[in-house]
């Protein structure tokens, strides 16, 4: 610039109307315009509004994902319910029918139980009422030889067996 | 440094603050010629690799869940994208990559040259002449294309009572061929007041009595620059979007 005073002093009013300047700013401006123009329209522009419309459908796509996947719960949701009221009906099912087979098994086991109660009282009555007899009839013998032994002793020889056992059978009946 | 060796030496305090909006060239001391390599070339250069860089590099993984540098990318995508759909209307569209170019390069040449000892090339009106020539260029040929003389009719306001129409068509005339100048003026004087004020606060630095001060309203003003960065860079974007309604529209 100290070189150059004519230019100083020109300058120090205005540098923007320096006229001769003018060509050289247009010429690298139109260069550098074309040049940012080609980058963005070939390069910058076309990834930037790939990658938004790629984001954009990646979001429209996850939301969709969701919305199927809360679907997909829901229904799930509901199956497990259904399987669960079907399993509990079931269960009330089998249990009321075992409960039905085991009173029918219980009812018939009563039956044949008390049928052979019976029998067996029957059975018991028999032999204790067989038992009484043999008891009696024992008793019968007791007595007939305890009143042969005890006529003989009180008159030996004199009074036939035969008359004792009758006289004690008959007392006995008595 | 031998305008700032000169102003020392005469003692007062060194103004220079148009002297950060000098084109030179960048090695050696020579003219400036239309092809000479100069801090323009360097600062544009420096554009389209930052461009490059986020927009480029940054979403070269192609993430679904993006990294920072691909957010701020896809930020950037989203947001004029949405412009110029809601200015612009659906046809408006197609003319997507051509507005984001404008915008990404004006919002990174603002923000490279609020670098300290940066150059602003958005600071030039040669520049944003271009850029605004350029979208008043393509959206007249575009609306004649169109709609052939039917483009006319942006100037022809239907809905206004006839005795006015031509009076307004005469106003809508001279607005539609104020757009360019407008459209490039306010973007280069926004960033080169912008950048002149800063300047001046900093010469003020050197005096030790007021340089606290001068310090804090750099401060603020390099705040206020960042925000007017990013908005005129909007702004031009939202004018173009604008522009390019009334020709792919011009029926009101």
């Amino acid at each position: 610039m100290a070189t150059e005073p004519t230019g100083a002093t020109e300058a120090a009013g205005m540098p923007q109307l320096e006229f001769s300047t003018f060509p050289n700013q247009i010429f690298w401006l139109v260069i550098t315009l074309v040049v940012i123009y080609f980058v963005l329209s070939r390069i910058a522009l076309p990834r930037i509004s790939a990658v938004l419309a790629e984001r954009q459908g990646t979001i429209t796509n996850d939301i969709a994902a969701a919305e199927d996947l809360k679907q997909k719960a829901v229904d799930a949701e509901e199956a497990y319910n259904k399987a669960l009221i079907d399993a509990r009906a079931e269960a009330n099912e089998i249990v009321e029918s075992a409960k039905a087979e085991i009173k029918a098994d219980l009812n018939k086991a009563i039956a044949v139980a008390d049928a052979e109660i019976a029998a067996k009282s029957a059975e018991s009555e028999k032999v204790i009422a067989g038992i009484r007899d043999s008891a009696a009839d024992s008793a019968a013998e007791v007595a007939r030889d305890i009143a042969k032994d005890i006529v003989a002793a009180v008159s030996p020889g004199k009074i036939d067996a035969r008359s004792v056992t009758a006289a004690v059978n008959a007392k006995l009946k008595g | 440094m031998a305008d700032e060796a000169k102003g020392a030496e005469e003692g007062g305090l060194v103004f220079q603050p148009m002297d950060q909006f000098i084109v030179k060239p960048l090695i050696g001391d020579g003219p400036v010629g239309m092809f000479t390599i100069t801090n323009v070339t360097l600062w544009m250069a420096l554009c389209v690799l930052c461009i490059i860089g986020l927009l480029v590099l940054g979403t070269s993984r192609r993430a679904i869940v993006p990294s920072r540098t691909q957010s701020v990318a896809e930020l950037a995508y989203g947001f004029i994208y949405k412009m110029v759909e809601d200015v612009s209307g659906k046809d408006g569209v197609r003319y997507f990559p051509y507005i984001m170019t404008l915008f990404m390069f004006i919002v990174f040449s603002n923000f490279l040259g609020l670098l300290p000892m940066a150059f602003t090339t958005t600071s030039h009106i040669a520049v944003t002449a271009v850029l605004a020539m350029g979208v008043f260029l393509t959206v007249t040929i575009l609306g004649f294309v169109k709609h052939g003389f039917g483009f006319l009719s942006v100037f022809w306001i239907s809905s206004a009572p006839l005795v006015l129409r031509p009076v307004l068509a005469l106003i809508e005339v001279i607005s539609y061929f104020v757009r360019p100048l407008s459209h490039s003026i306010r973007l280069a004087g926004n960033m080169m007041a912008g950048h002149a004020v800063i300047k001046v606060f900093a010469a003020f630095a050197a005096v030790l009595a007021i340089s606290p001060f001068s310090i804090l309203a750099i401060t603020a003003i390099y705040a206020l620059e960042v925000l007017v960065s990013f908005i005129q860079a909007y702004v031009f974007a939202i004018l173009t979007c604008v522009y390019l309604k009334d020709a792919l529209h011009p029926h009101h």
